[in-house]
């Protein structure tokens, strides 16, 4: 158990998606102007991640990887359909976020309202992707590993874009030179808080 | 199908000039449309996985514009997005493949960013905003430009990146020896993460000091 909850700290403050990886950074950037609509966001990729990391961790268990037909017949095990991962991932992905989406829409109509176009990009959130290939490269064990990493990511995402939305909204009152305004003053924002965040490095629980 | 009808105008008409220039400095995939910021910071700590990725995006965005503006009036609007990550999940991974089978190392380097250029959001943004409503050649120049675009702040930031971080460019030693015996250090810091955000920041900064008509109005 110990190293699960080194894996899930780990993912949140070291390996963070954003800090360490720059993964999903274009909602990042996009949505962060207020801290409510980044709270939603930051719930619903958290949301998704949980979702799609141990579905396409499974498939590639059992389908993908060299030798994982194996329980189907022996015969198989020869056969490598790693080079298709990219297009299974995607797919689940793509399709798991239109579930995501209509039971938003259903539930509550003012969060999908505010998330707008926001909630299909999921999709193509870089973090999603990359969490389905971070697992397959670093070839994680069981499915508990997986969702350990899954969860740390997606809260280290949230924590992120929560964060930058409220300085973002600070600095609004601030006089900053015309050309940084906007997305310049919300790189270096961010490049600062990556610094901030690699103190957190070497740490072991 | 729409690459019937004949092209009227020359093939590089103003016009089509325009889009392959555009996208490198006013409207900048990075900088401008603040599309493909992911995969920019990541693969940028040295300069040949930058210009390798910059490559590899840039026949990705081509052919897939071209593909889906050959295809644009037979997909359904509903199952679109569907329809264009499969497309360009597919020459994705004819790219990785090729990347594995001849540039190992590179490939290694660039780990999962290879596979992440289909969520690139330079490639659905072209795809969604230019592809899906014009035809196939000015699609494909569209695509080589912001692939273009997108290689110009991958490179610099890739080149400001080996120098004063690690002393080379693309991997061969640039600062004399002499230099680090009157003491100069390489700076650590531009190897690490951060670095990258604050040059693109830095970038954008400039950009905008000179293109006065880019500074955000709010």
């Amino acid at each position: 158990m110990d190293s699960l909850f080194n894996l899930f700290v780990r993912s949140i403050f070291i390996d963070n998606m954003i800090f360490a990886y720059f993964l999903g950074m274009c909602s990042y950037l996009a949505v962060s102007k207020t801290v409510k609509t980044s709270v939603g966001l930051g719930i619903a990729v958290t949301f998704v991640l949980l979702m799609t990391a141990p579905l396409n961790w499974l498939i590639d268990t059992y389908v993908l990887k060299p030798g994982a037909l194996v329980w189907l017949s022996p015969s198989l095990g020869e056969l490598d359909l790693s080079y298709l991962s990219f297009l299974i991932f995607i797919g689940v992905i793509a399709a798991m976020v239109q579930l995501v989406e209509m039971f938003v829409e259903k539930f509550s109509p003012p969060l999908y309202n505010a998330l707008g176009i926001f909630l299909p990009l999921i999709a193509v959130n870089c973090a999603i992707l990359g969490v389905a290939l971070f697992v397959q490269e670093r070839e994680y064990h069981s499915v508990g590993e997986v969702l350990a990493y899954a969860s740390g990511s997606g809260i280290g995402w949230f924590l992120a874009i929560t964060a930058i939305a409220a300085i973002r909204e600070k600095i609004r009152y601030s006089h900053i030179p015309a050309p940084l305004r906007g997305l310049g003053i919300t790189f270096i924002l961010t490049g600062l808080m990556a610094i901030a965040f690699m103190s957190f490095m070497g740490i072991k629980i | 199908m729409s690459n019937t009808i004949k092209e009227r105008e020359p093939l590089f008409s103003a016009k089509n000039i325009k889009l392959l220039k555009n996208p490198i400095n006013l409207d900048n995939p990075i900088s401008v449309q603040v599309l493909g910021i992911c995969s920019a910071l990541a693969v940028t700590v040295q300069l040949k996985p930058a210009i390798v990725m910059a490559l590899s995006v840039t026949i990705v965005t081509a052919f897939s514009n071209l593909i889906i503006s050959s295809v644009r009036n037979t997909i359904p609007s509903r199952i679109r997005i569907i329809v264009q990550l499969v497309v360009v999940a597919t020459l994705v991974i004819i790219v990785d493949q090729v990347l594995k089978a001849y540039m190992y190392d590179v490939s290694k380097k660039l780990s999962v960013f290879v596979g992440l250029i289909i969520t690139n959001c330079i490639l659905m943004g072209r795809l969604e905003a230019f592809a899906m409503a014009q035809k196939p050649w000015p699609s494909f120049l569209d695509g080589i430009g912001n692939g273009l675009g997108y290689g110009v702040i991958l490179i610099t930031v890739g080149f400001l990146r080996e120098l004063f971080g690690s002393g080379k460019l693309y991997g061969y030693s640039v600062i004399p020896e002499a230099a680090f015996k009157a003491g100069y250090v390489n700076n650590g810091m531009m190897i690490l993460p951060p670095m990258a955000l604050i040059l693109i920041g830095v970038i954008i900064w400039l950009q905008r000091s000179k293109n006065r008509e880019l500074i955000d109005k709010s």
